[in-house]
């Protein structure tokens, strides 16, 4: 054995401490021609973390496809932005906070809402819509009822008092997720084309403004916190977590906004993971610049703060920015009128160097490039394990009679239960805007004054990912480009919060490498890029990982709103449709998790060319008013999809399935089909059309009655199943 | 018909009510900041619904002290309308305007769907056009109370200006959403003309929202 000799004055345990390897330090001593000192250190380890870097991501996230017709702004920027006609833009993004909230799950989820609203307004971007994408673990698991109820407590607490409605989301129940819970953040934020703020600083001598909150000493080392694994003591690391302030936010929104109607701003950076490190590393780098700073210019909240707290604090509602020195006092006074904090703390510089001072000590000076362009970039070992193997499931094994039972028994199940009790507990109707509640496939907010609006949805199929991860991440693309058609909306782009286990071990690696081609092929098939997004690797606890999940999305646009449809279904006497082909798929459907206890099976595949050409024939029919409500079929089948719309219009069906095997065709997990609930004078038309443009359409019955009826033979109410649906979260958390 | 409408900090409702009355009305609302002291010339006084100053006290608690409350004191008292809505009740509330308290939703926590309110007076500035309607509520301190003896004095003098009930104007304890004394929804001060309501009327003013019951009662105090 041999040991590695420690050659630094540095204590090697307090480099080991700041997360970073040996190699790295070797590194940052190479860059600097000497060793850094503390603080110097700890700005390193900020910017050097897997949070920060994507030191490990960043070679594959380039091979996404970032750019189309409508792309005004792909990832590099604190958010995306689309272009959406009439001079108006979307901006969006998705981030994670998995890491504090599963040590504080009210305000590790609030923050992560905080955070990801001052991506978007620091775009210049009104803020108009909150959705979420959460993963907890099983519903026995001893944490799971505490870690749920705090989250959803944190995400309503943080969005219901800033005033920004929670519009959708998604939730779901797994054992790989017991240690590690996902809470991931998405916001949509409305500006015009001709009004986006970046962060490249800029203009030698402008001054630099820090506004928004005072710093403390919470959330030191946050972002080095999400880039390694827990063990059991991870709940000691709960000084790590930030507390919010909705109120402080929302003043800093406005003030924000109202300071973006001048042209007053050069450029603005949120201080988000790694505080003020981040934001100004960030926005000299980008402006390829220096920045001077007097740290003892920042505001304050506990006394005698080192320059190293204050580098690493997480305080929240916090900005940077460059201004115009001549709107100085404009720009003061919307800040006092806010009762916000506005201090000159620094200015540009030519050198290059991030140079620190307090007390007219120099306390760090680094030169930008080695912190940003030399941050280690890693191609990590990948393996790819092989997909699960297609298994035999036998007709003789199924008896017709429990089609119902079975049916009520999914449709109670914590995975596909109504979520109104989580979403009763978000104000998604504040702005009143909110044209599609959550309950739908998307929620569609209006463009505020306009007859437009803008189609979201978030999605991801984590057990798909880990069988086939390439199907998988094809799969999380998809899935939210049929939910936006399926409201009626054109699918334009997506973000993508990356969640992973540790990506030093060669099979994540590999699951990362393959989610990432599935989702590129889905991108580039549907013309439907990806404009932002955030990685969160090292979900792992006790050295188990999280199932791969690459939480996906999406955004669409609706021209017309009177276009926009809904689940629910309309009318007695009406037809139903499937548009697509259905073989009768229950390898790795929910209906064997759920009802056979079995996560066995290939995955269902995706071909994208049929996927496309019925997305656009639903499309279709909905632009020539064709269709009266339309639903995608996803997990769970084709069942549980026209139980969901039975359920949302509280009306009846009589359906036809004369089907040898029932419950293939029934909860089989076949891809790229949607349900369309069509009229009697529009039939013939959609018929017609369907063959024109050789789409597989099939009549399945009619609206009518309180019950749901297969082949006169199964029979439940409306009442029953919209009864079953709705009990898990009341009883659970309730 | 002028309308005033006041901004505290935390305001998030502030932009949908005056969206929603210049819509009905055709006349924009002027927005009053907080620090304003003045409300002279209007015919109408809301105050939005919102977080006023995070309500991380009892909401609507520091909103009440704000420099603009003793003008719309005084103005209530003058006999000029004024609404409150939401946390614009609350507020009421904190300034004595209106009678009783707000207290935790029942279910102990943040309440967003609609809900079914019917008018007990009905002939009141704000009530005389609406019977049954439906709206959202969204909060997570509406859950009305009063003691014995202020309860006696809002039902005697006909104070009650909406209650929680079903589809078909039934007032049952199912149909109430947060465990409100008698189902009450909103209620009037003495003379009639100051309102305080936990739903919200303004997000139910347009049928593109799913439901415009909200409407009537903007159109009835505003006469339109």
């Amino acid at each position: 054995m041999t040991i590695e000799t420690w050659k630094h004055k540095i204590e090697q345990s307090l480099v080991e401490n700041h997360g970073l390897k040996h190699d790295e330090f070797d590194k940052i001593v190479e860059g600097l021609g000497r060793e850094p000192n503390l603080t110097e250190l700890g700005i390193f380890s900020a910017m050097w973390n897997e949070h920060c870097s994507y030191k490990s991501s960043k070679y594959w996230l380039k091979k996404l496809p970032t750019t189309g017709k409508r792309v005004i702004q792909g990832p590099g920027e604190n958010a995306g932005v689309i272009d959406i006609d009439d001079g108006d833009v979307a901006v969006f993004k998705m981030e994670s906070h998995n890491h504090p909230s599963f040590i504080e799950p009210y305000q590790g989820a609030a923050t992560g809402v905080g955070g990801i609203l001052r991506d978007v307004f620091t775009m210049g971007a009104r803020p108009v819509a909150n959705l979420n994408a959460l993963r907890f673990g099983d519903t026995s698991h001893p944490k799971t009822r505490h870690l749920l109820s705090g989250v959803v407590e944190g995400i309503g607490g943080y969005g219901n008092c800033i005033g920004i409605p929670t519009v959708g989301g998604e939730v779901n129940f797994h054992p790989s997720y017991n240690g590690n819970i996902l809470v991931n953040a998405m916001t949509v934020g409305i500006a015009k084309k001709d009004k986006i703020f970046y962060s490249a600083a800029a203009g030698i001598g402008n001054p630099v403004v820090y506004v928004g909150s005072k710093t403390g000493r919470d959330g030191i080392h946050g972002a080095t916190m999400a880039s390694a694994e827990f063990d059991d003591d991870s709940e000691d690391k709960k000084p790590t977590v930030q507390v919010g302030d909705p109120f402080t936010e929302k003043l800093l929104l406005e003030a924000c906004l109202e300071l973006m109607k001048e042209d007053a701003i050069i450029a603005i950076q949120d201080m988000g993971a790694a505080g003020l490190t981040s934001s100004s590393i960030e926005m000299a780098s980008k402006g390829n610049v220096g920045l001077d700073i007097d740290l003892t210019k920042v505001p304050m909240r506990a006394q005698n703060m080192t320059a190293y707290e204050l580098m690493l604090s997480e305080s929240q509602e916090r900005m940077l920015m460059v201004i115009d020195p001549t709107k100085e006092s404009l720009a003061r006074n919307i800040f006092r009128k806010w009762d916000l904090e506005f201090e000159i703390i620094g200015e540009v510089t030519d050198t290059k160097n991030l140079v620190l001072r307090m007390h007219d000590k120099e306390e760090a000076c680094i030169p930008i490039n080695i912190l940003v362009e030399d941050a280690p970039e890693y191609q990590r070992d990948y393996t790819i394990r092989e997909t699960s193997k297609k298994i035999e499931i036998i007709q003789d094994e199924f008896d017709q009679k429990t089609i119902i039972p079975d049916l009520i028994k999914m449709i109670s199940h914590p995975n596909l239960c109504s979520r109104q009790w989580i979403w009763e507990q978000y104000d998604h109707m504040v702005m009143a805007d909110t044209i599609v509640r959550p309950g739908s496939d998307a929620a569609v907010v209006r463009v505020h004054g306009t007859n437009k609006g803008i189609a979201i949805s978030t999605d991801c199929s984590p057990v798909y990912c880990k069988h086939n991860s390439f199907e998988g991440g094809k799969h999380a693309i998809v899935e939210t480009w049929r939910n936006i058609i399926a409201s009626g909306a054109l699918p334009i782009a997506v973000t993508d919060c990356m969640n992973f286990g540790n990506p030093e071990k060669p099979e994540i690696m590999g699951e990362f490498v393959e989610c990432i081609r599935g989702m590129t092929e889905s991108c580039s098939y549907l013309d439907y890029p990806v404009i932002s997004g955030n990685v969160s690797l090292y979900n792992e606890t006790n050295g188990v990982g999280i199932y791969p999940t690459p939480a996906i999305g999406g955004v669409g646009l609706i021209k017309d709103l009177s276009k926009t449809m809904t689940i629910g279904l309309k009318n007695e006497g009406n037809i139903i449709c499937v548009i697509g082909e259905t073989s009768g798929h229950l390898n790795m459907s929910q209906y064997l998790s759920i009802i056979k206890n079995k996560e066995e099976g290939c995955v269902p595949e995706i071909n994208l060319e049929i996927e496309k050409k019925n997305g656009m024939f639903v499309l279709d029919c909905v632009e020539e008013h064709l269709t009266e409500s339309v639903h995608d079929i996803g997990e769970g089948g084709l069942l549980i999809a026209m139980s969901e719309m039975c359920m949302a219009g509280n009306l009846g069906v009589q359906i036809e399935v004369k089907k040898e095997f029932l419950h293939a065709y029934l909860f089989g997990e076949d891809q790229g089909r949607y349900l369309i609930e069509v009229s009697e004078k529009n039939y013939e038309k959609v018929i017609t059309l369907a063959k024109d443009n050789s789409i597989h359409i099939e009549n399945l019955g009619f609206v009518g009655g309180t019950d749901l009826k297969i082949d006169h033979l199964n029979t439940v109410s409306i009442a029953e199943l919209l009864e079953k649906n709705s009990e898990f979260f009341k009883k659970y958390a309730g | 018909m002028k309308s005033k409408v006041i901004v505290f900090p935390g305001s998030n409702c502030d932009r949908d009510v005056a969206v929603a009355i210049k819509n009905l009305s055709g006349v924009e609302p002027q927005m009053v900041w907080h620090k304003e002291t003045t409300l002279d010339g209007a015919d109408l006084i809301v105050v939005p619904g919102g977080f006023s100053y995070g309500d991380y006290l009892r909401c609507g608690a520091i909103a009440s002290t704000s420099p603009i409350i003793n003008e719309v004191i005084k103005k209530a008292n003058e006999g000029v309308p004024v609404i409150g809505i939401c946390n614009g009740f609350q507020i009421l509330i904190e300034t004595s305007l209106l009678d009783g308290a707000l207290i935790r939703n029942s279910s102990l926590s943040f309440i967003c769907k609609d809900v079914y309110i019917k008018s007990e007076n009905q002939s009141s500035i704000f009530t005389k056009k609406t019977k049954i309607a439906k709206m959202p509520i969204a909060h997570n301190e509406g859950n009305y109370f009063a003691s014995a003896e202020t309860l006696k004095k809002i039902i005697d003098n006909d104070q009650i200006a909406f209650k929680y009930c079903n589809d078909q104007g039934e007032v049952n304890s199912v149909s109430n959403p947060n465990g409100s004394i008698n189902n009450i929804a909103g209620i009037l001060n003495d003379k009639k003309n100051v309102l305080g309501l936990m739903p919200h009327p303004e997000r139910a003013a347009e049928k593109a929202l799913g439901c415009d019951d909200g409407k009537h009662i903007f159109e009835s105090v505003l006469s339109i």
